[in-house]
């Protein structure tokens, strides 16, 4: 399962990462090899097989529900590398 | 007293419940360790000496306060210096998973375990190198540099918990937290001649743990034997309310004492023992079960027939739950950003230049498996064939106790051996990745040495919840073998 350089680059664009020309083709490589490894599993008969996404019994536990403090804005800016008040400043997303 | 950082955990209580040492004098034995041997091994990204001594004078007051009142409660790891894996967040503290991307990052909060750990009595020394975000079976993949193994600083130390292992291995520790999502405690263990155990998934608390694969992450620890695990395995382990996957299910006391073997049937498994594997290794893990036959356990041949599509099922569900987890770092909340013009450029400059090659491999990887189109031939379909994986443990577990294999197919690496070659480097959790998608425990621990006096180590799978019995097995042998004794030459 050969991956293109165009698929690379589609991938990198839907995960938000910027490849270098040299990564992409880097990439390109060593995914396709780890895919052609993954295909493989195309072969297990998995008609009847429900699918493991936990390995804990599903359930939805309860638990009472009472007020507790919760992060104060200070301590939840503190690490970010640009604030406005008590806000996260970015660059605008519309124009 | 001899070299304080020599005595075991357990001894190093013992000394000073007596009075006969102080937490502080433990602590500063161990900073003077670092300092002198953490240039060559650079098992730690931080150092916190100023949180460890204050914690070690309160441990000291409430040391004196229980040989006034010994009917006190004494907390179990009361005044022992432990080191915590970087990817725990401790409030306050530098905490970055190994990668740039979390450069001068302090978290507003503490991960419940490690809250715990010093709840009983722990001091913190400092945060222990790791591959960036937990993915690397050699450390090589943090983003400050790798580890060197003490046995050998030309060899990686196993990954991704190798700077806890190397740290516990050097003596520069008496115990550290680590974390298992693939192999990540047990194989650096092995690699380093230590006791680490992988619990259950959700026997302790992922709370404060930097995601990778969250159905897979585990916190685990790693100390000189089994003995000395029980109690850092005890204060760690539980129910928390904030992380709604721990599991309610009551810890039993991890006692060693009284352990008969009798009867015990221990499975092996032929799928382990395969071609590639290093003939010491197999030589003497297969040994080690002659020991534990020699104590009165049963040697069962058992099959697990899909241990072999472990790797590819590993290697498509992990990288999709990282996709989806590394995608909070965005330059915007936390960590450094790299100013672009508008939104998207900000992120693709930031994630682009911030993670590292692995990283961004594995995040392509899961976007990928997870995209549309691709998702049911490989992330639903890896899925299944995860269910496959675990049923094979559960039939295995209706047979015998305790499943005996090796950790890893090999020794210790050297540093570089797998250059730009990641399916090679993935080929190194062949044997840790089916436990991590059974969601079941293991205990790895060393067995012996290679012909270069590298260690081998041995795991040891248990069913579900089976800590205790891990633990008193490893210890079991550990009573009979000195292996675990043996010290690196530093």
């Amino acid at each position: 399962m050969a991956l293109t350089l165009d698929e690379v680059r589609h991938i990198a664009r839907l995960a938000r990462l910027r490849l270098s020309p040299e990564e992409e083709a880097r990439f390109r490589q060593q995914l396709s090899a780890i895919l052609e490894h993954a295909a493989r599993l195309a072969q297990i008969d998995t008609a009847s097989i429900p699918p493991t996404a936990t390995v804990l019994p599903l359930r939805a536990p309860l638990r009472p529900d009472q007020p507790r403090p919760g992060l104060p804005a200070d301590q939840a800016l503190a690490n970010a590398p640009a604030v406005d008040g008590t806000m996260f400043r970015i660059p605008p997303v519309f124009e | 007293m001899a070299d304080l950082t020599d005595l075991s955990l357990l001894d190093a209580c013992a000394a000073l419940r007596s009075g006969e040492t102080s937490s502080e004098a433990l602590t500063l034995a161990c900073l003077e360790r670092i300092e002198r041997l953490d240039p060559t091994l650079h098992a730690f990204l931080a150092v916190t000496a100023e949180l460890a001594l204050s914690q070690a004078r309160a441990a000291d007051l409430r040391l004196a306060e229980w040989r006034r009142d010994p009917g006190l409660p004494a907390p179990a790891a009361l005044g022992i210096p432990v080191a915590v894996k970087d990817v725990l967040c401790l409030a306050g503290e530098p905490t970055t998973a190994g990668s740039r991307i979390l450069e001068g990052f302090r978290p507003p909060y503490t991960a419940t375990s490690v809250r715990r750990l010093a709840a009983a009595g722990a001091v913190v020394l400092g945060k222990t190198n790791t591959d960036e975000f937990a993915m690397g079976s050699s450390t090589e993949n943090s983003g400050f540099g790798p580890t060197y193994n003490p046995w050998d600083p030309t060899r990686v130390p196993g990954g991704s918990s190798g700077g806890s292992a190397a740290a516990v291995a050097g003596r520069l520790c008496f115990a550290a937290l680590g974390t298992d999502t693939g192999g990540s405690v047990r194989q650096p263990a092995a690699f380093c001649g230590v006791t680490g155990l992988k619990p259950s998934y959700g026997r302790v608390s992922r709370y404060g743990l930097i995601a990778f694969g969250s159905s897979l992450d585990c916190v685990g620890a790693l100390a000189r034997s089994a003995a000395d695990l029980a109690p850092v395995f005890q204060a760690i382990a539980g129910h928390d309310p904030l992380d709604s996957t721990s599991v309610t299910d009551p810890v039993a006391p991890a006692d060693l004492d009284g352990i008969d073997l009798n009867g015990m049937r221990l499975g092996v498994p032929e799928e382990y023992f395969i071609e590639g594997i290093q003939p010491e290794v197999e030589a003497a893990v297969r040994q080690a079960v002659d020991v534990f036959c020699g104590m009165g356990a049963k040697a069962v041949p058992i099959r697990l027939p899909h241990t072999d599509l472990a790797l590819p099922v590993y290697y498509l569900i992990a990288p999709a739950e990282a996709s989806a987890n590394l995608a909070r770092y965005d330059g915007i909340r936390f960590g450094p950003r790299r100013a672009a013009e508008g939104l998207m450029e900000q992120y693709l400059e930031t994630r682009g230049s911030l993670f590292g090659a692995e990283v961004k491999r594995r995040i392509m990887l899961g976007t990928y498996a997870l995209s549309a189109g691709y998702y049911d031939a490989y992330y639903a379909q890896a899925q299944k064939v995860r269910t496959l994986i675990k049923a094979d443990f559960e039939t295995a577990f209706r047979q015998v106790d305790l499943i005996a294999c090796p950790v890893a197919p090999t020794t210790a690496f050297p540093i570089g051996a797998h250059g730009d070659d990641p399916l090679a480097m993935y080929l190194e959790d062949v044997f840790t990745l089916p436990a991590n998608l059974a969601g079941v425990p293991g205990i790895a621990f060393p067995v012996g040495f290679d012909g270069k006096r590298l260690p081998i180590g041995m795991q040891l799978n248990g069913p579900y919840l089976s800590e205790r019995a891990l633990l008193r097995a490893c210890h079991a042998y550990q009573s009979a073998t000195a292996w675990h004794t043996e010290r690196p030459p530093l």
